[in-house]
């Protein structure tokens, strides 16, 4: 698989994803560049979620691949996929519900510093100053540090995606994932959230985002593909998104 | 690592392995007033106490219900009763092989039962705890002496012995380099195993290893997303405490040098699993209490017989009390399977973390609130209820 441009970190190429007879993904072509904030968009059913989890390996294509940094991803276990430097932020919440929130920052860290597995059961955690340190930080940085020791479970649900997002963080992952970040956060989380991902934006960080919120993508995305039937219907900045008279009419026509 | 590194504990740690091994190494004493304190029952203490701590490394941090643990302990005895007759009485050898062996059975079975979870891992474990018990009491009678149960004769070879011992009259006893693994010696033998067992648990709950095995118990999606490969981790929880196992098996042979089918039996398996949840699951003392109350209701209860209770409620009215001897009957003596059931029925329905959570309850009383649940103090505030 040849990829035309240098700066493309992932490329989803001419995959296909069937259940059954329902064709999820049609001839979906997608070009991630290094460092921008590429946003998904498309109305309910448009197999915007499907095609994350092409990329995370939940999910095997029909056909076609995945290449990412120069890798194929297709047929790779999740864990393999993570270790390349994929993370995901997930549409709802998974952590890590009955450890304290500080546990939940820190567990990212082991499995980037020892790899997918590590047998180290006579060593103490109290031990591990630096990754305690930096997680400690991060949770400063989001916020959560007063919670530190609380059971994520009992977290609001908008502080369980922070974390969530800060745990992903933690691995510094050339890709990141996010399936709709800002889904069930109050405006004023939702603010919170797009300042943070801001910021990772200007560490040179490349972000893929799902997102039904217009003020979120267009707050955030460099470019912005939009997915209608399983397929790309149209692609380009913002801008261009925007004045696409046949993205008016399958996406934003609808809610305007 | 260095030393230092597997020696440095956090002070709470230290205090509890300290207390533990005080109440560990005292049980002749303060079991004297409940009746418990003759050698064979303490032995006991011991050897299911490590049974349940290492179960709890499987079941308590990974949450994967073993349910052929006592397979593990039936292959611990077995190995340990051949080393008596092969080379040695002295028991370091027979517990060591006891170990290995137990590690490598417990590798086969958990590589192909960890490919399963939940209900059907349980299923696959108790399919082959099942076939282990049927193999030894038929199959390969010329190795485990079937139905009979493996035994020593004075005809084996005991080739390390034998170097330095003549013949002797009558079967051998188990010594440790001269003092006899029988009675309150054989005890203390046991006892040391179990104090070296809870710090190595104790280690492995304050480890990162520990945290992601909790984390899998937590959330095995997630684990999977940060890049963990949960498989090594379970199987090496499995692997580690179907060693355990072994180790209590092997200690079962050392005090009394005999192995048996029946100690695979499903029923043995069952066993593990109520001590474990009755003392509180994935809490560090919580197995032991458990495993302790069982074989305390065990010997004592069933040891209650009419006469006794006549004596008990002599005080009351003959109609009155005849009543109630035929009514608390039923509880002991042979029914004394009947008061475990209740007693199980009561904690997992109003302290579903066990024993432990009770415990936590009365001191969070006392102590003024601080029990809201909302604080997570890493290894033993899990109130995760039995699954």
């Amino acid at each position: 698989m040849t990829t035309a441009n240098e700066n493309v970190v992932l490329h989803v190429a001419d995959v296909h994803k069937t259940f059954g007879g329902l064709h999820a993904l049609s001839d979906i072509d997608l070009q991630i560049e290094e460092g921008k904030t590429h946003a998904i968009i498309g109305p309910n059913g448009a197999g915007k979620s499907t095609l994350l989890n092409v990329v995370v390996g939940r999910l095997a294509p029909t056909r076609g691949a995945v290449v990412f940094d120069g890798q194929v991803l297709t047929g790779k276990q999740p864990h393999e996929i993570n270790q390349v430097g994929v993370a995901r932020v997930f549409q709802t919440p998974e952590i890590f519900p009955e450890l304290s929130v500080l546990q939940n920052v820190m567990a990212p860290a082991f499995a980037k510093r020892d790899g997918a597995f590590k047998l180290n059961f006579l060593s103490s955690l109290a031990d591990e100053k630096q990754i305690r340190e930096e997680a400690e930080h991060m949770l400063e940085d989001i916020g959560l540090i007063h919670q530190k020791d609380m059971h994520a479970g009992s977290l609001s649900r908008g502080d369980k995606r922070r974390m969530e997002l800060a745990m992903c963080l933690m691995q510094h992952p050339k890709l990141l994932l996010l399936d709709e970040p800002t889904a069930g956060m109050s405006r004023h989380d939702t603010n919170t959230t797009i300042e943070l991902l801001k910021k990772i934006k200007e560490r040179g960080m490349t972000k893929v985002i799902i997102e039904h919120d217009m003020h979120v993508v267009f707050s955030l995305a460099d470019k912005i593909s939009v997915l209608a039937g399983g397929r790309i219907i149209a692609e380009g900045t913002p801008e261009e998104v925007r004045n696409n008279p046949k993205v008016q009419e399958a996406y934003l026509g609808g809610a305007h | 690592m260095n030393l230092q590194g597997i020696f440095s504990m956090s002070r709470k740690d230290l205090t509890t392995l300290v207390i533990f091994s005080i109440v560990v190494l005292a049980l002749p004493i303060w079991l004297q007033p409940f009746g418990a304190a003759y050698p064979d029952l303490m032995q006991r203490f011991a050897i299911f106490g490590i049974l349940a701590i290492g179960f709890n490394i499987l079941f308590g941090l990974t949450g994967y219900l073993s349910f052929g643990h006592a397979a593990f302990l039936g292959v611990g005895s077995y190995t340990a009763v051949w080393t008596f007759k092969l080379f040695s009485m002295n028991p370091i050898p027979a517990l060591f092989f006891a170990v290995i062996m137990s590690g490598l059975f417990a590798f086969i079975i958990g590589f192909v039962s960890l490919r399963r979870s939940g209900i059907y891992f349980s299923i696959l474990t108790l399919a082959f705890a099942q076939m282990s018990y049927n193999l030894a009491y038929s199959v390969l009678t010329p190795i485990t002496n079937g139905e009979t149960g493996l035994q020593l004769e004075s005809s084996d070879p005991r080739i390390i012995d034998s170097m330095f011992v003549g013949e002797q009259a009558g079967l051998p006893v188990s010594n440790f380099f001269g003092l006899e693994m029988s009675g309150i010696p054989g005890f203390y033998f046991c006892a040391i195993f179990l104090i070296i067992g809870f710090f190595i648990t104790q280690r492995i709950f304050a480890s990162p290893f520990g945290m992601m095995l909790r984390g899998i118990k937590s959330n095995q999606t997630r684990m999977n997303y940060t890049g963990f490969n949960t498989r090594p981790y379970t199987l090496t929880a499995f692997v580690i405490s179907g060693m355990y196992a072994g180790l209590a098996g092997g200690l079962m042979a050392v005090t009394d040098p005999l192995a048996g089918a029946e100690r695979m039996q499903w029923t043995a398996s069952g066993e593990i699993v109520l001590m474990t949840i009755l003392g509180g699951v994935g809490t560090l003392l919580g197995p032991i209490v458990g495993a302790w109350l069982i074989k305390y209701f065990e010997n004592i209860f069933s040891s209650f017989n009419e006469n006794v209770l006549h004596n008990l409620f002599g005080f009351l009215p003959d109609g009155v009390e005849s009543v109630v001897v035929e009514i608390t009957s039923m509880f002991v003596g042979e029914g004394w399977h009947l008061t475990l059931g209740l007693v199980f029925v009561l904690v997992v329905t109003f302290l579903p973390g066990g024993i432990m959570e009770g415990y936590r309850r009365i001191t969070a009383m006392f102590t003024g609130g601080g029990g809201d649940g909302k604080k997570a103090n890493a290894d033993d505030k899990q109130t995760q209820p039995a699954e």
